[in-house]
């Protein structure tokens, strides 16, 4: 008998590909979403606006502070106990939400760092030639951070593809759902999970491509 | 003109600035000497509120600002009234020399970028910088990165160019590529308001060179004066240590 059923490999791809966009879907609407939340929490940490900078500090904390796992599983089984308008809300929801929630938390302080990163002096120049402060932001500040802040934004995004996996807990069908079926019809666990793990490793290795020619653009202007 | 009348700042409860005056005609020279931490960056950088001043009045031009009253409106106009030239240059790093010179066109002036550009083109050949038009400022060497800093304040055609120690940073090989610029500026009639401790510079081009001690105008008068014949003993013992290090003849 040979060690890995490779003919069950081969069949499982097309199988699993028809996952795929559900688990690209979560991936993708969480990273938009928890970008927007992070870029909002990391201007509040900026600039300290009163009151709303705490309560940013205490949401940052819980969310870096406890498992994803966790969270998920306080939205997708607390939440409708907590508010009766939602007796039920879908694992693809939860997922997403809590996705957003949990990365946005470790966002926004790659991004607040990028943005105090940028040199003080660069700052004062653009005032003194009569810059407002939206136009400073806009034209110089904001296009030096995101050059700080992509590659460990890229690396969030990675680790966030991955951790949709965590949506077979809730009982969604993407793409690790659908090969803990596979495998438990087949009881060929072995191959199931080496192919589903290929799927992400494809999946991540394509992206680091994408950051590697983003931040090769983004360094162009900083090279001697 | 610019005209400051008791301008004054203060850092909590330490007086950097006491009351200055001064007013600088159209097309004038003025440099600004005097010890380390009397204020003169400071007097600098109040004129177009990168610090805001404690009290007093700015005019420049026929704009007239009680700092005390100045709203936002007020420091905007204000600081597109001056330009300013920095002692770390300050260039934009992610914009290349070119655009360093056009920003201020494009973004506060809203030139189209065509006709910017051409303008940043034509002050990059004024600076004698225009093999270097798209290049990062990273790739630049100091003495070409304060040039460009230079055309960056030209663009503005402000009324007055602050200059704070524009070659204090600069290793000593590029210092006299910034000062010449600063001549040619000087020849064309630009105001100036220059913070250096470039002694030959003040005495070859300035018209007027004030001395600053803690926060005071303690003397001023042409260069001539001022340096062959200081009446104050602490223009006097200030002149006698700095000429010491860097004879003017």
């Amino acid at each position: 008998m040979d060690i890995l059923n490779v003919t069950y490999m081969v069949e499982l791809v097309p199988i699993l590909l028809r996952y795929l966009p559900l688990t690209l879907q979560m991936a993708t609407l969480g990273m938009a979403l928890a970008l927007i939340l992070a870029c909002g929490l990391a201007v509040v940490r900026v600039l300290e606006i009163p009151v709303i900078n705490r309560l940013t500090i205490l949401f940052i904390s819980f969310f870096r502070g406890t498992p994803l796992l966790v969270q998920l599983f306080l939205f997708y089984y607390g939440l409708p106990q907590l508010m009766s308008s939602m007796t039920s809300i879908d694992g693809v929801t939860a997922t997403i939400m809590g996705l957003t929630m949990h990365f946005s938390a470790y966002m926004a302080e790659s991004i607040r760092a990028a943005i105090v990163g940028v040199d003080r002096n660069q700052t004062e120049a653009a005032l003194s030639i009569g810059m407002t402060n939206a136009q400073l932001m806009r034209r110089i500040i904001l296009p030096q951070a995101t050059r700080v802040a992509v590659p460990t934004l890229m690396n969030y995004f990675i680790d966030m593809i991955k951790s949709t996996s965590l949506a077979f807990t809730l009982g969604v069908t993407e793409l690790m759902g659908a090969t803990q079926k596979e495998a438990a019809s087949s009881f060929l666990y072995l191959e199931a999970f080496i192919v589903v793990a290929i799927f992400y490793w494809v999946i991540v290795e394509m992206l680091s491509w994408v950051q590697h020619h983003l931040e090769h653009r983004l360094n162009k202007a900083y090279s001697r | 003109m610019i005209k400051l009348e008791g301008l004054s700042k203060k850092f909590g409860n330490t007086s950097v600035l006491n009351g200055i005056d001064m007013t600088i005609a159209q097309g004038e020279i003025v440099v600004i000497i005097g010890p380390s931490g009397t204020g003169k960056s400071t007097l600098l950088r109040c004129i177009n509120f990168l610090e805001q001043p404690s009290g007093g009045e700015i005019t420049v031009g026929n704009l007239k600002v009680d700092v005390c009253k100045a709203t936002r409106k007020d420091i905007l106009a204000l600081r597109r009234a001056t330009a300013f030239v920095f002692q770390n240059y300050a260039l934009f790093a992610n914009k290349t020399a070119l655009d360093n010179i056009a920003e201020r066109l494009i973004v506060v002036d809203r030139w189209p970028k065509e006709k910017a550009k051409k303008r940043a083109m034509e002050i990059l050949q004024r600076i004698g910088m225009e093999t270097k038009a798209d290049a990062y400022p990273a790739s630049l060497s100091g003495g070409q990165q304060q040039r460009v800093g230079i055309g960056r304040a030209m663009a503005t055609g402000a009324e007055v160019i602050l200059f704070d120690e524009p070659t204090s940073s600069l290793d000593p090989e590029w210092v006299d590529e910034v000062l010449s610029l600063m001549k040619q500026l000087a020849q064309e009639r630009q105001t100036m308001l220059v913070v250096t401790h470039e002694m030959a510079f003040a005495r070859d081009v300035a018209d007027r060179v004030v001395f600053i001690d803690e926060g005071r105008i303690v003397e001023q008068g042409p260069p001539s004066e001022l340096f062959s014949n200081p009446q104050d003993p602490r223009t006097r013992d200030f002149l006698k240590k700095i000429l010491a290090d860097q004879p003017t003849s």
